[in-house]
């Protein structure tokens, strides 16, 4: 037996201060700074190429710093890299699981490699199963898995030690949304049981649904940083949209509408909806109705809302989010609006 | 979707381990995955090995009859220690396959990730590889029995040949090594399939190099696979086809000395390949 790791709680799980990584020309980590306390998880936010996958690599030792200093559990990155490989569970992009074995025969083999006994390994590797509502398909080689579940399989590999923090790197990426459904409700699991989370993505509704605190990454470097709420409030009002019936009154609706709230309306006429941003939504909003119906401009919705994270992210970066605004579906908007 | 309390399970083992870093454990539990890939999909080894025999069987049965062996012998006798050699070539592919899927896969990170020897890895690899060819060879030596092939000499020198085969193996490991993380796209595993058959038949496995012109009898004798075949066949009893020349009095100096220089080229090679993942 090796001694215990020693755990310092004061410092927090993980802190990367000034990292620097080129490619060739391109500066994938361009000062990127990252402070995440125990126990939480950290939502990873930015549109491809932004530098979260190299960010991951970087903190999880596979690839090496340029520059700048990180610790996790207070231990060095660039200087103990095998104490750091100690702490953390890593679940890069692909699925890091072998497609022949079996379910558990992954999980023992990982276990075992972590320095499991045989036997501690075959119970970890059982546990970890159940955990996962993976016990059924336990003794079935993974080839035959869905993405979700392969997705569960290779998360679970990466708890065989409990790790210090868990590297969750774009984990519903592809999946479709029942797979999506099932990956998101284990890592709630895990940061349930207490575990450190520092999870990447570019669904905007992601980060809102499992992260704490979330971080927006662009060019290398993070640009915003707090709770999902503060993100939000950061761009100040509520918004009011209203959904006409009839899409040739849009302009008519925009006008009415921006008299009454008092700002600028804007029209976005494939949803055929005109959204306002106001000081005080529930005041706004019995005038605006006033102002519609004297009009006799129908509406099929009417909503009151705070900004949506495609919102704050394309007000933070001044972009447009590649994928993430198509992939992002009405039904995850909506699902958003209603918390 | 129902929020059940968390299972307790996820959190429950400590971070501690039962057994120290080892890369010998760690190189035995990644080669024991090989082993479980053979168990369940047979498939590729019984027709790597499907693929040796029928060129046993078309040289040996098909051209042997027009091949005549300088210094005398049966053609059979000849060409099973050769063919021994050519498979070690052969295992080349399998290595750069393996080490360019898993690399391509992930899995290479998981293990990168994981607190285990930058050895490891490639320790696995040698394990599973060099126990996969020495399966290999086994049931094409029962084979070659089956057709009349005999080893005649003592168990020692019958050993001793076995041992300097395995090597050419354990020597092109890490060449294989080296080339499956430097160039992982399938193109380039086509371009090592193609590329391994010249080399294979520029030497003594099928026909003696003194049958060929002086220039490219030459070229044959040095090649590292002529010396382990030149080899294999002395130390089997077999007719080497060598009657004159450096190879047929060195053969089992050149069958240590080749995959030793190879060893030492490549294995640095194939180790700065692995630190190059890190880039």
């Amino acid at each position: 037996m090796t001694a215990p790791p020693k755990l310092d709680s004061t410092s927090p799980a993980l802190e990367a201060v000034g990292l620097r990584k080129r490619y060739g020309g391109t500066a994938a980590l361009d000062g990127f700074d990252l402070r995440i306390d125990r126990g939480t998880v950290h939502g990873l936010l930015g549109p491809n190429g932004a530098g979260k996958t190299t960010a991951v690599r970087c903190l999880a030792t596979l690839t090496e710093l340029d520059d700048g200093r990180a610790t996790i559990d207070g231990i060095d990155v660039r200087r103990r890299p095998g104490a750091v490989r100690e702490r953390i569970g890593l679940v890069g992009q692909f699925n890091a699981v072998d497609d022949a074995l079996t379910a558990k025969q992954n999980l023992v083999l990982f276990a075992r490699l972590s320095g499991l006994s045989r036997a501690r390994a075959m119970r970890r590797a059982d546990e970890l199963l159940d955990a996962f509502s993976l016990t059924d398909a336990g003794s079935r080689a993974v080839s035959g898995f869905s993405g979700g579940m392969r997705r569960r399989l290779d998360i679970a590999a990466s708890l065989v030690l409990t790790p210090a923090i868990l590297f969750l790197d774009e984990p519903t990426t592809g999946l479709d949304p029942r797979g999506r459904a099932t990956v998101w409700q284990a890592v709630r699991e895990v940061a349930a049981a207490g575990t450190t989370v520092l999870l990447t993505t570019q669904y905007l509704d992601e980060a809102d649904q499992l992260a704490d605190r979330i971080s927006v990454m662009d060019r290398g470097r993070v640009v915003a940083e707090g709770s999902p709420a503060e993100l939000k409030r950061r761009l100040g009002g509520d918004r009011v949209a209203a959904v006409l019936a009839d899409a040739g009154r849009l302009d008519d609706a925009a006008r009415a509408i921006a008299d009454a709230a008092g700002s600028e309306a804007s029209v976005d006429t494939d949803s055929r909806t005109v959204t306002v941003e106001v000081a005080d939504g529930a005041k706004a909003l019995a005038p605006i109705v006033r102002a519609l119906d004297a009009e006799r401009l129908a509406v099929d919705d009417l909503t009151l809302r705070r900004p949506t994270l495609d919102e704050v992210f394309l007000h933070l970066t001044g972009d447009v989010v590649p994928g993430a605004a198509s992939e992002t579906t009405a039904e995850q908007h909506a699902d958003l609006e209603t918390r | 979707m129902t929020t059940t309390p968390p299972p307790a399970p996820i959190a429950a083992a400590p971070g501690l381990r039962d057994r120290r870093p080892s890369a010998l454990r760690e190189g035995w539990l990644i080669a024991g995955r090989d082993v479980l890939h053979w168990v369940r999909e047979p498939w590729g080894l019984v027709f790597g090995l499907a693929f040796n025999i029928m060129l046993i069987l078309m040289f040996g049965f098909l051209f042997g009859g027009a091949i005549e062996i300088p210094g005398g012998g049966d053609y059979i006798a000849f060409l099973l220690p050769g063919m021994f050699a050519l498979t070690m070539l052969f295992g080349l592919e399998g290595t750069m396959t393996a080490m360019a899927e898993d690399a391509k896969r992930g899995i290479t990170d998981r293990f990168r990730s994981l607190p285990i020897s930058s050895a490891s890895v490639a320790l696995g690899r040698a394990i599973a590889d060099v126990a996969n060819s020495a399966l290999s060879l086994g049931v094409l030596m029962l084979g070659g029995i089956l057709i009349g092939w005999r080893p005649t000499t003592g168990p020692a020198e019958i050993m001793l040949g076995v041992v300097l085969l395995l090597w050419l193996r354990f020597a092109l490991l890490w060449l294989g090594i080296f080339l499956g993380l430097t160039f992982r796209g399938t193109s380039a595993t086509t371009a090592v399939q193609v590329l391994v058959w010249p080399i294979g038949f520029l030497s003594t496995v099928f026909v003696s190099a003194e049958t060929m012109p002086g220039w490219l009898g030459a070229i044959a004798e040095w090649n590292p696979v002529s010396a382990t075949a030149t080899a294999a066949r002395e130390l089997f009893g077999n007719p080497t086809g060598a009657t004159s020349g450096w190879l047929s009095e060195y053969a089992v100096l050149a069958a240590s000395v080749w995959p030793l220089a190879i060893t030492l080229v490549f294995l640095p090679v194939a180790a700065s390949a692995y630190r190059r993942l890190r880039r």
